[in-house]
């Protein structure tokens, strides 16, 4: 399984990063033309060009381009002329910081409050729960935002700063009360997902026949929810966070802007904008890589939790 | 169930008789329209829609009329949602600015469709090579995050609107083939199927006369669901500046553009805030009830379920008075 | 957490410290009124029963799909699934009502003082723990110290023949066979010593061989520990040998009870009568006799007798008036009775022809039939990838002649069948339909071959497309088969339909309007009319109950005779082999290692393998031959 998806994994990556290359070689004009803006002469446009490799074959650029990214060395941003890594380190970290605590506490409360769903199922407070979740599930990203903008911060209370752009070079731990609102709106955005999941995992083995056959067997119901139904609601719910993460890579675009938080999402809306291509093609295949990878992650930890997928008889 | 009566006389002339039941997706439709669900979800789609594509003809101003009132004017008579970032009218503008995202939304969700239909058929048809290489197409496209994709596209090919229904229908794509392809295999593996097939009927044929027609509430279910996602993603490309004309109104927009001044008119962003808000939550819930009608008439729409895991649609559970029937026992011979 | 620690037995709560050694047996089961409904629509399931097992004895629920028996079973521990409710009634463990219990203690009864066997283990299994945990579990949770319970579970592991497997205790469910799991099931039923057992049809879907140990086993230990034991089942044959005393259910109600010798020796209700007269009999070949209609809808609101409408001594006052149950024969001390207001009364028992034993031997006019050969299999072997699964396989059917393939699960009589019809490329060998030799795949053979040879496939309720019309249905196979005119193809679509005894007004039907019996003859229909010369059914009434399983071999019986159809009939019964088969083939591991004429085989089977089926099969002919407990 491991053996099989690891090079499936890394020849899904590969696909990628040629991908990205060719879209982005499609853009109007080229990367000289953009560092050098209006005051571009043809001579100055065709040094560039050479400095930069342009003049070069596609596969040549591409190959450039590919040992570069493998090396560590994804290139240079046409906007400052900084190396690529040297300015994406920082907004990893952020985002990072982001996702683990956004995903952690989502993950929490979904899983609790899909138990408890699940426990209660039928009663008004499990249609509550799921009319709750459906509704959040519609939202758009920025219009949840919007709202705990309006409630925590602008109008309602005025708790949190409406805004998280962390100063350059502070941390991210060091501006906890930033950190919070986007926190709120990214764990608001994860947990029903967790929660449909769990609730609907949980109450089909309940309401399975082993379900129903360990309460013939004299476990109390939570024994029966714990030992029983619990083992066997692991795997479905690891594959639910793990799409929630990957749903994240692409939210918190989104949410980012929304709160102008130097992260990932920030970078790839800026660097869009500003036909940034170096730094474009390096954060898509970021997060085309944190795609494979968690998706890989996720199969192998639901399969390590299904002993009939597992072992053979 | 059907319309059909069945006749009453010994003898009938066969032309008389339905050979085929045509439009089952249209009685699971009705039926999910008959629940209070799908009323709800249907209520407030046509109340956004309304809004959305009447508006435009009672905006009381210009909705790119600069001044009417001040810069975020609180409500008054005149503007009675108050004034924007560039004193514009608030109703005006969200009278105007609700239909773009709501006409790419639909047709990113039916490019998306259609081609991943498509896609997934053929995938379980053609099995064998085919199968893989589109199924690792698919892989490839679902690496890359939905608004990340359109967004790529968009820095290529600048801010056009076709693009983004490109983008975002082929980003759905994937998902449907998957789901598809799943409910594909399932029928085909039916003994039905399998019926037709040995009497030497070319697979075509049985592909288009006997698992084509039990594909359309997996269908159905699908659409639905890749609706509410398009919302999502529109709604955010609008978010973020693209997907129609500045300064031309979008509800998207107005919110980025005036958040500054939540403090002072909040309704400036409100006002479409909650508009987006129940037309995907109308959206969502319409296209849960007709999820819940159809996994009652239909197993092929669990197995496509089940093939998409991050579905949201795979929480639905049947509530108990669907299964107080003890199944068991007719199942037991 | 409400069990209480210390002590294994909630109910003998004075006594019994040493449970591992005396067991709890020796309780008496009493169910008085019991009524079990839906808790939303208060349609009734279970109707009035009233019903009493003693210590030791083994009482079999008998009833025909949708008649209530599971709910009946599990309500006699108290137990009622998601959406069900005891509306009325009382069951009495030892003189203790267990419907005013509160949940925790009914909670420290189950697994201890009273268990469940499931009907299929691979669902009543966790599939996520290993058997070892879920064995030891029952016992814990109920005090059971954990050295003691291993100790325990390697007893009880020996006495369901379970020692012998290497690993059980390790293994996850889904790696175990269907027979062993159900051991597990019935390990971990009577690891507490309980007083009450309730097992739900714990055979269906185990080989015959397999079913007979799991019998002996249940039967044994069930007497060993003086367990009071109730079960549930479809299988008159097997609740003949195993059950002391029997209650036959119909729609919700107890319409017969009594000892098994007498139920079954000298049945007195007329849907005993028409029940036992519908199961083949392995000894010797009879017609089969189906009832008429359907059983009725769940809350059927007529008045009177539920089955009045399919009875054939019903007089005018069974549909109005509801029967109860009475002694038979009447004024007897009535440990037999039946719910009729007719057939407990004088006079009635030749109107029913009722003597079981006289049931009409079939003519045996086939033996005279012409020798012809229709379909010749020479040296047919078959792999599922490298695996060669088919060895050798050579049979041959003549015209007009019904050839059985028997055999247990995995013996590949259901591959073989497939590489007939096509369903299965991977086989060599020599096939010939008529003088035309066919090929491993559809697509090779001519239209003439396919339309010559039909397959009927086993599940009625997977086999029609949802989306069609019974007349589609039926359409379907002429339009790719024939280029009859528009009227003749009418014609035959109609005349098709009369010979499977379908109604005219059924061509506008979908099959989820038809029932399992119907969809069958729908199924078969579609075979038939494009006028095949031979007939491949694959276990083609496992599906259906016992009572719409004769009607529909009936009609096979009848088409073969009127339209001069070869069939082969593949199942893993033998008493219908004995009814509509003239020759029979027996296999196991992929090899026929028997056949000849079905009388001869199955009278005087020569192969040990066919002894042993032949021996191995419950029977309900002479139950007091094999009731081994008195």
């Amino acid at each position: 399984m491991l053996l099989q998806r690891v090079p499936l994994g890394i020849v899904t990556i590969w696909i990628v990063t040629m991908i990205v290359f060719a879209a982005t070689q499609l853009l109007p004009g080229n990367a000289a033309l953009a560092v050098l803006g209006k005051n571009a002469t043809p001579e100055r446009l065709a040094a560039l060009e050479k400095q930069m490799g342009l003049d070069q074959s596609p596969v040549a650029q591409y190959w450039h381009w590919f040992s570069g990214l493998l090396q560590g060395d994804p290139g240079r941003s046409l906007v400052n002329q900084q190396t690529i890594s040297s300015l994406t380190g920082p907004q990893v970290l952020n985002s990072a910081a982001l996702v683990v605590t956004a995903g952690i506490l989502g993950t929490l409360i979904g899983v609790a409050v899909g138990l408890v769903a699940a426990v209660l199922r039928d009663s008004p407070l499990d249609h509550a729960l799921a009319a709750t979740a459906l509704a959040i599930l519609s939202l758009p990203e920025f219009v949840i935002a919007i709202f705990v903008t309006v409630l925590f911060s602008t109008n309602v209370f005025h708790w949190f700063p409406a805004v998280s752009a962390l100063p350059p070079g502070a941390r991210p731990w060091d501006h906890v009360s930033m950190l919070v609102l986007p926190t709120i709106v990214l764990v608001i955005v994860i947990a029903p997902y967790v929660f449909r999941m769990m609730r609907a995992a949980t109450v089909e083995a309940l309401e399975s026949e082993y379900g129903e056959m360990a309460g013939l067997k004299g476990l109390t119901k939570r024994q029966v929810l714990l030992r029983h139904a619990l083992p066997n609601a692991v795997a479905p719910t690891v594959q639910a966070i793990g799409l929630n993460l990957l749903y994240l890579a692409g939210g918190i675009v989104v949410v980012e802007s929304v709160y102008n938080y130097p992260g990932v999402g920030q970078a790839l809306y800026q660097a869009i904008l500003n036909k940034d291509v170096p730094t474009i093609q390096f954060l898509v295949t970021l997060l085309a890589a944190f795609y494979v990878i968690v998706n890989i992650i996720t199969d192998v930890l639901a399969l390590m939790a299904t002993p009939r997928r597992r072992l053979q008889r | 169930m059907t319309t059909i009566q069945s006749p009453q006389a010994a003898d009938i002339a066969l032309e008389e008789v339905p050979m085929v039941r045509r439009f089952e997706w249209l009685s699971v439709l009705g039926r999910s329209c008959q629940s209070t669900r799908g009323m709800v979800g249907l209520g407030l789609t046509f109340l956004v829609l309304a809004v959305a594509f009447l508006g435009p003809l009672f905006a009381p101003e210009k909705p790119n009329k600069v001044g009417v009132v001040g810069a975020f004017a609180g409500p008054s008579s005149n503007a009675i949602f108050g004034g924007d970032a560039l004193g514009r009218d608030v109703l005006s503008r969200v009278l105007s600015g609700g239909w773009q995202i709501i006409v790419l939304a639909t047709l990113a969700t039916a490019l998306g469709v259609v081609v991943g239909a498509i896609a997934g058929v053929a995938a379980a048809y053609l099995g064998g090579w085919l199968d893989n290489l589109i199924m690792r197409v698919v892989d490839v496209v679902l690496a890359f995050p939905q608004l990340v994709f359109a967004l790529l596209l968009i820095s290529v090919a600048g801010n056009q609107l076709w693009l983004l229904v490109v983008a975002v229908g082929t980003s759905h794509a994937p998902q449907v083939a998957r789901v598809i392809r799943a409910a594909a295999l399932d029928v085909t593996e039916r003994d039905y199927v399998k019926a037709v097939a040995i009497t030497g009927v070319s697979p075509v044929r049985v592909m288009l006369r006997e698992v084509l027609p039990n594909l359309t509430t997996p269908l159905m279910v699908e659409s639905g669901l890749r609706m509410s996602f398009s919302i999502i993603v529109m709604a955010g490309l609008a978010f973020l500046g693209f997907g129609f004309q500045p300064p031309d109104a979008n509800w998207g927009y107005m919110i980025n553009e005036n958040r500054i001044g939540a403090a002072i008119n909040p309704l400036a962003i409100l006002v479409p805030a909650m508009l987006l808000a129940i037309f995907a939550i109308g959206v969502n819930t319409f296209a849960d009830a007709v999820t819940r009608s159809a996994l009652r008439v239909d197993r092929t729409v669990r197995a496509s379920i089940t093939a998409d895991a991050g579905s949201p649609a795979l929480a639905v559970v049947l509530p108990a008075e669907d299964q107080a029937m003890p199944s068991k026992e007719t199942k037991t011979l | 957490m409400s069990v209480s620690v210390g002590t294994t037995d909630p109910v003998h709560e004075q006594g019994h410290g040493g449970a591992v050694e005396t067991g709890k047996g020796n309780m008496r089961v009493t169910v008085e009124n019991l009524t079990v409904r839906i808790a939303s629509s208060k349609v009734v399931i279970v109707n009035d029963v009233s019903i009493e097992v003693a210590a030791g004895e083994i009482l079999g629920i008998v009833g025909e799909s949708g008649s209530g028996k599971t709910t009946l079973g599990l309500a006699m521990i108290g137990h009622t699934r998601r959406g069900l409710e005891i509306s009325h009634g009382a069951i009495r463990l030892d003189g203790r009502d267990l419907t005013s219990l509160p949940a925790r203690k009914m909670t420290g009864l189950y697994g201890s003082a009273m268990t469940y066997v499931p009907q299929d283990p691979g669902t009543a299994l966790n599939p996520a723990r290993r058997i070892g945990s879920q064995l030891r579990e029952i016992l814990t949770v109920h005090g059971v110290s954990k050295r003691e319970a291993d100790e325990r579970i390697r007893e009880i592991l020996g006495e369901v023949g379970l020692d012998g497997v290497r690993h059980v205790l390790s293994a996850y469910p889904h790696q175990l066979s269907g027979g062993q799991q159900q051991r597990v099931a019935i390990a971990m039923a009577f690891a507490c010593r309980p007083g009450l057992i309730v097992m739900d049809e714990p055979t269906t879907g185990l080989d015959v061989t397999t079913q007979r140990t799991v019998l002996n086993t249940v039967r044994s230990l069930c007497s060993k520990y003086g367990v009071a034991a109730i079960y549930v089942s479809h299988d008159v044959a097997v609740v003949a040998e195993l059950a002391d005393q029997v209650a036959v259910v119909y729609a919700g109600k107890i319409v017969e009870r009594g000892p098994a010798a007498r139920v079954f020796g000298s049945p007195e209700h007329p849907y005993t009568r028409g029940l036992l007269r519908a199961v083949p009999s392995a000894e010797r070949r009879t017609r089969l006799r189906a009832m008429p209609g359907v059983r009725p809808e769940l809350g059927d609101p007529s008045p009177g007798c539920a089955f009045a409408p399919r009875c054939s001594i019903s007089e005018s006052r069974c549909h109005h008036v509801s029967p109860v149950l009475v002694a038979v024969p009447a004024g007897s001390d009535g440990s037999h009775s039946a719910r009729c207001l007719v057939a407990p009364g004088v006079g009635t028992r030749e109107a029913m022809a009722l003597d079981l034993r006289v049931l009409d031997a079939v003519d045996d006019q086939h033996e005279e039939a012409d020798s012809t050969v229709v379909l010749q299999v020479s040296n047919l072997s078959a792999h599922y990838g490298t695996k060669k699964v088919l060895h050798d396989i050579n049979l041959s059917i003549g015209k007009n002649e019904c050839l059985a393939l028997v055999g247990e699960s995995g013996s590949g009589k259901t591959t073989l069948s497939r590489c007939l019809v096509g369903l299965h490329r991977g086989w060599s060998g020599e096939v010939r339909l008529s003088d035309e030799e066919i090929t491993p795949g559809v697509s090779q053979r001519s239209r003439d071959a396919l339309q010559r040879m039909q397959y009927v496939f086993q599940n009625p309720y997977a086999s029609l497309n949802p989306r069609r019309t019974v007349g589609g249905l039926l359409l379907q196979p002429l339009e790719h088969f024939t280029k009859l005119g528009r009227r003749e193809r009418n014609q035959r679509v109609v005349s098709t339909l009369d010979a499977v005894s379908l109604p005219r007004t059924y061509l506008a039907k979908y099959p989820d309007e038809l029932s399992g019996g119907e969809r069958q003859r729908v199924a078969i229909a579609r075979a038939l009319v494009v006028q095949p010369q031979v007939l491949v059914c694959d276990e083609v009434t496992s599906a259906l109950d016992v009572s719409v399983q004769a009607s529909v071999i009936e009609m096979l019986r009848d088409l073969q005779l009127d339209q001069e159809l070869s069939i082969l009939f593949i199942t893993h019964n033998l008493p219908l082999v004995r009814s509509i088969a003239q020759h029979v083939a027996v296999m196991s591991d992929g090899r026929i290692i028997e056949q000849g004429g079905t009388d001869s085989v199955l009278d005087n089977p020569q192969a040990v393998y066919t002894q042993q089926l032949m021996e191995h099969l419950p029977s309900f002919e002479d139950p007091v031959r094999s009731v081994g407990l008195g």
